[in-house]
């Protein structure tokens, strides 16, 4: 009954979409209130609507209701509980219903929040999302129904994948979601300011928040999912350029472009048609991220199982957003108007660069991800290769290294027109520090790889310079701390936002450089009780205990890490089988500090009788990775920070606009 | 339609039985050289394991990339080069095991994208500066006095204005003056940091 | 360069559209038909020599056994849920009169006589690869995979997957004919 009426509430959120996306259009070109208005009341019904379905899936999931197929293939009555509701979205269809749902929720935002849009914009807004809307509710609905009935019905569910029961994976696709799907928001915008014909600074300031919470989020996201690898994958691997990563990174790099393209136009009035055309880019590489998953037009571990149907659907979806998008901006963009002149040396100058160089480094990576199937697709299947870690390793690192050297001195640059030579003087300290990080770093770790110090050095300019940057506009060194102080709380928090993101992008560097240049390994097989000599630690395997877990049997490993006869770590590392999916995960025991992990894993015992006592023993010491994530950390909560600031707060331009006539007015960003 | 089912389900159990992931290289591999061991994780980590999608046989637990891994030690123990040992497995398994795609005909446009488009950009970048230089020269010609020598400038014509009484030619000279003291700066308007739509509503 | 801006990403997405249509609709990549093109298709098969399962299974089997005339050449192992679905199509084709051979890629002896005891026994002579080491000779990705040899010894085609009635009448038999008429 319950999922009937989820049912029956989706075939109203489409006929709502329907309706919003046609509605408001007429109005907004007839300049009628009463038909604009009805996008914001389809807008908040759809999301109601939508919560209704969503809500019932779950229903169905907690109560293990396997007379749905979606429960049936994607849960079990022993799961636990976190699980069964993570498993909402831990198959196609669910997924989708939330891709839809969070979709609606940002339109209901717009319609709720946005009482200062000029109407006509807000009604094309909501007519663009509903439009999106709608083809992903016809999508689920004709193509991947998560309320399909069973019959008869089974007696219990097929699991979910071992893999995916982990806390890290349970919140990483709503993360990814919101992110994802947010960027559709900077879309519609662009769509509608496409419309309108319309693009101005007060249009840049509108679509900023939707960036920045986009971006916060999908940063957040894609650290979660590379977290999870890292301690569920079992090889201390955090990052391998799969095609289902790309997807998301895709997104990343021309949103993070959009992020600062769009305050160029907020700040200065230029730029727009290259904005407008970044934003329609970053959304379609959501929706090709989504194609790419989910179409079977490539496989991998973590794709969803596949139809060549709905690769079809969702590829028309494709073609018709977008390529009606790209139309749409070829008509209207050579009638937009550039802004006023800047200087090369400028901020300006130093935020086009920074576009041009995420462009470049996610033309790269898309180019990279679809290249295989570009060339079988022109062979007919005759020719076939592989693009992988290898490739964009060679390609991506060198196209950051001019980006990270940018990224320092960008906000030393005025608008217009900067001082480079006052700039570079601003930028001693950092300068110093990155000769003595690369120093230090030599010295430290003679025998590493030679890029290794230069690296850091990197990191070092470009964490100095972040901090420095903060710390000459609060005047930190230069008066009272008591000044200071309220020089800090009186910042823009857009500013201190930057600087955190840009000091995360350094650590991050910092742990990446850490983690691939020096790592180190033990592998060897041990019988309880044994040691061996690994890289820097003695490794002890303890015991092996035997045990049963939720829905699952373990063998424990008990790992001693010991320092030249100091106990060190004590890493308990699990091999889980699942017997409902005959599947075999690895716990990975994990002892992290500031310097870095020390990682252990147990494998299967030996299989012959004279080894039957012994287990294969992996150890691992991963310098620095912790902070890879704790960078990513930092990007995000400095996404957030920077939304927090009273004019990027939606519906803030108003209020914005009068605070601005009261304070002398400031160039953050 | 059924058939393709049926074949994504056969496809399916197979991935289940070769992709269980999880450690990779096993102790009873790893060769007592560790020069010969660290060569062999090299090349390892170039090659793809066949039945997964982009791991390395390095990464990869399913029994194909265990065999691979043995079959590179066993070549490297035979005294081959790291180059005859890919060419070895090249020659059985073609351009797809690489996951670094060779440089050649069919991956000149992987590999050369990147590099033109970087080119194509910093190309456009100095296209820009030099046109910048041009604009600016042109734009600011007439404006290039300082406002302390505009001032100075304005004193000097008044002083002399108020000493020389004479009509006709000082004085258009000073309207002249005047009128080229006047700003046209084409972005003299532009605030700093003041968009120009601070988000009032505009009428619709 | 305004123009190229706005046009080229238009351009470029209506060929990736098209491309990845191309895909999604090759019949043949759908069906698995065309997984990977093999390197050594066109060339000698290459050099094995492997020993029976046991004394009681008809086997061994080396390069040398597949010359003099067209053979087919089958990999596959008792643990393989794929190779199961095909096994009666093998079994057609050797009933048919074609020369199947097996290779039984990293199996358990004991598990392989069972299973060929429970489901027949198609091939004229099967070569025990326990470590796969050989299967590593023939490019095998995984099983089933199947081969066609020419009378003189080459590798003719190769299929990655198991055999469905559309590989065996669009793809297998044809060849099979053509080199046998020829």
């Amino acid at each position: 009954m319950i999922a009937e009426i989820g049912q029956y509430v989706l075939i109203i959120a489409l006929v709502l979409a329907a309706i919003q996306s046609v509605v408001p259009l007429w109005g907004a070109a007839r300049d009628e209130a009463r038909l604009m208005v009805v996008g914001d009341r389809s807008a908040i019904a759809q999301a109601v609507a939508l919560l209704i379905a969503f809500a019932a899936l779950t229903h169905g999931f907690i109560t293990s209701d396997f007379s749905l197929t979606v429960v049936f293939q994607n849960s079990h009555s022993l799961k636990p509980m976190l699980y069964k509701v993570s498993g909402v979205w831990g198959n196609h269809e669910g997924s989708m219903l939330l891709w839809v749902l969070v979709l609606a929720l940002f339109s209901a935002t717009v319609a709720i929040f946005g009482q200062n849009l000029p109407p006509t914009l807000k009604a094309r807004v909501l007519a663009i999302q509903a439009m999106i809307g709608f083809a992903f509710l016809a999508f689920i609905i004709f193509t991947s129904n998560p309320f399909a009935r069973l019959s008869p019905v089974p007696l219990d569910g097929t699991g979910l994948n071992p893999l995916l029961q982990d806390p890290g994976l349970a919140f990483h696709p709503p993360l990814l979601y919101l992110g994802y799907v947010g960027f559709s928001m900077a879309f519609s915008f662009a769509i509608a300011a496409l419309v309108e014909g319309r693009v101005d600074a007060a249009w840049g300031r509108w679509v900023r928040p939707w960036t920045l919470a986009a971006w916060a989020f999908l940063t957040g996201g894609i650290a979660l999912g590379s977290w999870w690898a890292y301690y569920e994958l079992g090889w201390g691997g955090w990052w391998f350029w799969d095609p289902v990563e790309n997807a998301s990174f895709m997104p990343w790099l021309f949103g993070t472009a959009l992020l600062h393209s769009s305050a160029v136009v907020e700040k200065r009035d230029t730029l727009k048609s290259w904005t407008i055309l970044l934003a329609i880019l970053t959304f379609s590489m959501s929706l090709l991220g989504t194609f790419l998953v989910r179409s079977g037009v490539l496989t991998s571990v973590h794709t969803f199982a596949t139809d060549p149907e709905r690769g079809v659907f969702i590829l028309a979806i494709l073609a018709i957003a977008i390529g009606g998008a790209l139309i749409l901006f070829a008509l209207r963009a050579p009638g937009m108007k550039g802004g006023g002149l800047f200087a090369p040396v400028s901020r300006e100058g130093a935020l086009v660069a920074n576009n041009m160089l995420l462009t470049l480094a996610a033309v790269t990576v898309l180019l990279g991800t679809l290249y295989p199937l570009i060339l079988e697709a022109l062979s007919g299947g005759q020719s076939r290769v592989s693009v992988g870690p290898p490739f964009f390793n060679a390609t991506f690192s060198p196209i950051m290294v001019p980006l990270v050297l940018l990224v320092a001195l960008g906000p030393f640059l005025a608008w217009k027109r900067g001082n480079l030579r006052m700039a570079f003087g601003k930028l001693v300290p950092a300068a110093i520090g990155a000769f003595l990080a690369i120093i230090i770093t030599y010295l430290m770790v003679p025998g590493g790889p030679a890029l290794a110090p230069l690296a850091m050095g990197l990191a070092a300019w470009l964490g100095i310079g972040a901090i420095s940057e903060w710390s000459g506009r609060i005047r930190l060194f230069r008066s009272h701390p008591r000044d200071a102080l309220r020089r800090i709380h009186e910042l823009p928090r857009s500013a201190s936002g930057m600087t955190m993101a840009h000091l995360g992008l350094a650590v991050m560097i910092v742990g990446i450089t850490g983690s691939s240049a020096w790592r180190a390994e033990l592998v060897t097989t041990l019988v309880p009780g044994q040691t061996a000599e690994g890289p820097g630690y003695a490794v002890t395997l303890e015991s092996v205990i035997e045990g049963r877990g939720a829905n699952y049997i373990f063998e424990r490993g008990t790992l001693l890490i010991t320092d030249g006869g100091r106990p060190v770590a004590k890493l308990n590392t699990e091999r889980r089988f699942f017997p409902v999916a005959n599947q075999t995960t690895t716990e990975a025991g994990i002892r992290t500090t500031i310097f870095g992990d020390l990682y252990g894993v147990i494998g299967e015992r030996g299989r012959t009788p004279e080894t039957a006592d012994a287990w294969t023993v992996k150890f691992f010491v991963n310098p620095l990775v912790p902070w890879i994530w704790l960078g990513a950390m930092l990007m995000a909560v400095g996404g957030f920070l920077s939304l927090s600031d009273r004019r990027h707060r939606v519906g803030a331009p108003r209020r914005a606009a009068t605070a601005l006539t009261k304070r002398v007015p400031d160039s953050a960003e | 339609m059924r058939q393709t089912t049926i074949f994504l389900l056969a496809a399916t159990l197979t991935c289940l039985i070769d992709i269980t992931v999880s450690v990779a290289v096993e102790p009873d591999e790893v060769l007592d050289d560790p020069m010969i061991e660290n060569r062999a994780r090299e090349i390892s980590s170039e090659l793809r394991c066949v039945v997964c999608q982009n791991q390395s046989i390095d990464d990869s637990d399913a029994d194909i990339a265990r065999s691979m891994r043995l079959l590179v030690r066993e070549r490297l123990l035979a005294g081959d080069s790291d180059d005859q040992v890919i060419g070895y497995i090249v020659a059985r398994y073609g351009d797809f095991i690489l996951l670094r795609p060779p440089f050649q005909a069919n991956t000149l446009a992987l590999w050369l994208t990147p590099p033109i488009m970087a080119i194509v950009i910093a190309a456009v970048a100095l296209l820009y500066c030099r046109t910048y230089q041009r604009r600016r020269i042109k734009d600011t010609r007439p404006h290039r006095l300082s406002l302390a020598d505009r001032r100075e400038l304005e004193a000097l014509v008044n002083r002399f204005a108020a000493v020389n009484l004479a009509p006709s030619p000082h004085n258009s000279l000073s309207n002249e003056i005047k009128e080229g003291l006047n700003p046209r700066d084409p972005d003299a308007n532009t605030g700093e940091g003041k968009p120009n739509g601070d988000g009032t509503p505009r009428p619709a | 360069m305004r123009q190229l801006i706005i046009i080229l990403p238009l351009a470029v997405f209506a060929a990736l559209i098209g491309l990845m249509a191309s895909l999604l609709t090759d019949e043949e990549r759908n069906n698995n038909l065309s997984r990977l093109p093999s390197p050594l298709v066109g060339k000698p098969a290459p050099t094995i020599s492997l020993p029976a399962i046991a004394a009681n299974v008809p086997g061994g089997l080396s390069t040398t056994d597949l010359q003099g005339k067209v053979s087919i050449v089958n990999v596959f192992a008792s643990w393989c849920t794929p190779c199961l679905a095909e096994h009666p199509l093998i079994t057609r084709l050797a009933t048919e009169g074609a020369r199947v051979y097996g290779i039984n890629h990293r199996d358990e002896a004991a598990d392989a006589i069972t299973w060929l005891r429970r489901y027949g026994n198609p091939y004229a002579a099967i070569g025990f690869d326990a470590d796969g080491r050989a299967s590593l000779e023939w490019g095998v990705t995984g099983v089933p995979e199947t081969f066609i040899i020419s009378a003189d010894g080459m590798i003719v085609y190769k299929l990655a997957g198991p055999i469905t009635p559309e590989a065996l009448d669009r793809k297998i038999l044809p060849i099979l004919r053509e080199l046998e008429g020829g």
